[in-house]
């Protein structure tokens, strides 16, 4: 086996394994809540049910098992494909998550690739233009964008373009009335406009600000030197030397960030009632539809180290000094 | 795994200006935040009595930053929403640092089993998105003030307990420990005179850095209607109350609690690289 194909199967393994060990936390902090399932499936409805009919209910969801058994019973049927039952859509959840998935997908998507390429494209003009007015801007924006709320950002987006201009609707994924599927592209993308700039703001930020360090690094480097002393500007050597070799740590950094892409979303489609499933979460969490929340949890999970796993591995990629043999327990590779 | 993204929001931050610049700038935040807490002790029931005949009234004079719908001063209001979360930042920054402390210790003194079980925990911990694993503690807790705290206190120590165990396994191969073992020193001396020097600072630097994640998560907690009881203030409730009546163009309910939430976010990240310069040697020369 080469050293890569053990180094990339090392790093897969380890990844099943933290899908374990989130599954068992996952199960047992839903195990831990006081919410009692039944009461919080029953909602109103609670007055009009005896303890015989819960009690029925109970054994009916095998909540009168063991608690392993029932995590058995659960990690079994999460991994034939069956996430059970949302009371709160009165849905399978699968069907939940289906319905959901692909305005969050589309949400997060755009937003994953503006803040890339935005960022990407600032850090590179506020490194070339070192301590100039421009990179004086730019440090500012990022700086403060990236302590600021992002739901904040989104009601004050919310307020601006949608209350006072009314360019862009104030909520939804498209216009009232119409069921999603009977949106045209360009209203459905009208209503995406708002949530998008408000996620991808912070990821901007983010970018902005590591490519920033990387490529002054670049700059400072000798064989940028090299290429100045060859009469190459500034913005040569950032265009034709740097640009290639920051590419890299920033999309390492971008698919680092998922976890947060995600919380930023729920937050979002909180603030602009956008159906994904980052409302899906919340409703789960309030009312306390378990089956939905964990399913999420280790949707979420699968997706986010999936993306630190990939992470990883480029970090190796961008740079061949580090030794993939000497992989031990805790590594730590990541800038 | 990687360290970039650990949580939410903040970025180390570029360095503006001069040490002594820096250090300005911390003890002026240092001085409003410790404002906004001695008002919040001595304004009684300000922002939480009702004026019916002042409802929704725009900013003013008399109510800067306008009233709410019930004719409650927002400013009274909002300041005591921050001193909350400075109560439940405080709290939840210093559990995380101890946890984090505890961790670190383990990692780098205990044998290696011990530490890959620690490195597991950090990727665990940071596997899940953020928010959703404090959304999953809070509903553990059944939701409440309390559930948020222990969430916020639960969730952010993996990237201190990075720096931390690094820092001791530097600390423990460094040649001035090795010479004082050598002449006979205690492990308790050593522990005494040389780890506690370089380790009190960066985790005192660490539990500040914690803070605005821990203010920020509790706001969007408390956003999405978990945890915080709607008639408490606090910055989370007041922006989500503010949604009702954004499109009626009632725009101070939500401009004035979100901006004071991201000056004291900005003025505890002032605060933390304050703190960073003074301990850091290599700081110095900036």
């Amino acid at each position: 086996m080469t050293i890569w194909t053990r180094f990339v199967a090392i790093r897969f393994l380890r990844l099943a394994l933290l899908l374990a060990g989130v599954a068992v936390v996952a199960f047992a902090l839903a195990k831990l809540s006081p919410v009692d399932p039944v009461t919080a499936y029953l909602g109103p409805n609670i007055a009009k049910v005896g303890p015989e009919q819960r009690a029925l209910i109970a054994a009916r969801w095998g909540l009168d098992q063991p608690v392993t058994v029932q995590f058995l019973h659960w990690l079994s049927n999460l991994v034939s494909g069956d996430f059970g039952w949302s009371a709160t859509y009165n849905a399978p959840v699968t069907a939940v998550i289906g319905s959901r998935v692909a305005a969050s997908a589309a949400l997060m998507g755009l937003a994953w690739l503006l803040s890339g390429v935005i960022g990407f494209s600032l850090g590179v003009i506020a490194a070339t233009f070192q301590g100039g007015w421009c990179d004086r801007i730019i440090r500012v924006y990022a700086y403060v964008l990236a302590s600021t709320p992002t739901f904040w950002i989104a009601i004050l987006l919310l307020m601006g373009f949608s209350v006072a201009l009314g360019w862009t609707p104030v909520c939804c994924a498209a216009p009232i009335g119409l069921l999603p599927g009977e949106a045209t592209l360009l209203q459905r993308l009208h209503h995406l406009i708002l949530p998008l700039v408000a996620l991808s703001i912070l990821g901007i930020s983010q970018i902005a600000l590591h490519t920033r360090a990387k490529m002054i690094d670049i700059l400072e480097s000798d064989f940028a030197t090299y290429a100045r002393a060859q009469g190459a500007s500034r913005l040569d050597v950032a265009l034709r030397h740097g640009a290639r070799n920051a590419a890299l740590p920033a999309i390492t950094v971008l698919f680092a960030s998922l976890g947060e892409l995600f919380g930023g979303s729920i937050l979002a489609e909180q603030v602009f009632a956008y159906p994904g499933l980052g409302s899906a979460t919340i409703e789960a969490g309030v009312r306390g539809d378990v089956p939905l929340l964990l399913a999420i949890a280790m949707g979420t999970t699968l997706f986010v180290s999936v993306g630190n796993t990939i992470a990883d591995i480029l970090y190796v990629v961008a740079d061949p000094r580090i030794d993939l043999a000497s992989d031990a327990a805790l590594r730590e590779i990541g800038p | 795994m990687t360290a970039v993204a650990d949580d939410c929001c903040v970025t180390p931050a570029p360095r503006f200006g001069t040490r002594k610049a820096v250090l300005i700038v911390a003890a002026l935040a240092a001085a409003g935040l410790a404002a906004v807490i001695v008002f919040a002790l001595l304004s009684g029931d300000a922002g939480v009595v009702t004026n019916f005949r002042a409802r929704l009234a725009a900013p003013s004079l008399f109510h800067p930053f306008g009233t709410d719908a019930l004719g409650r001063d927002m400013l009274a209001r909002t300041l005591k929403g921050l001193a909350l979360s400075f109560r439940v930042g405080l709290f939840a920054a210093t559990a995380s640092t101890v946890i984090a402390l505890v961790l670190a210790l383990v990692a780098a003194g205990g044998p290696r089993w011990a530490d890959a079980i620690v490195a597991y925990l950090v990727d665990m911990t940071m596997g899940l998105p953020h928010l959703v694993l404090l959304i999953l503690i809070s509903f553990a807790f059944g939701g409440g003030a309390n559930a948020v705290i222990i969430a916020v206190a639960l969730t952010h120590w993996p990237r201190l307990t990075r720096i931390l165990r690094a820092e001791i396994l530097q600390l423990r191969q460094a040649e001035y420990v090795t010479i004082s073992r050598n002449f006979g020193k205690s492990p308790l001396h050593i522990a005494r005179h040389h780890f506690a020097p370089h380790l009190i600072p960066q985790m005192l630097v660490g539990l500040v850095l914690m803070f605005p994640h821990a203010i920020l998560h509790e706001a969007g907690l408390t956003f999405l209607g978990f945890g915080i009881e709607p008639t408490t203030p606090a910055i989370g409730v007041l922006l989500s109350e503010s949604l009702r009546y954004l499109t009626a163009g009632k725009w101070w309910l939500g401009l004035f609690p979100g901006l004071a939430l991201l000056i004291a976010v900005l003025a505890f990240d002032a605060i933390g690289n304050g703190l960073r310069t003074l301990t850091d040697p290599r700081g110095s020369q900036s």
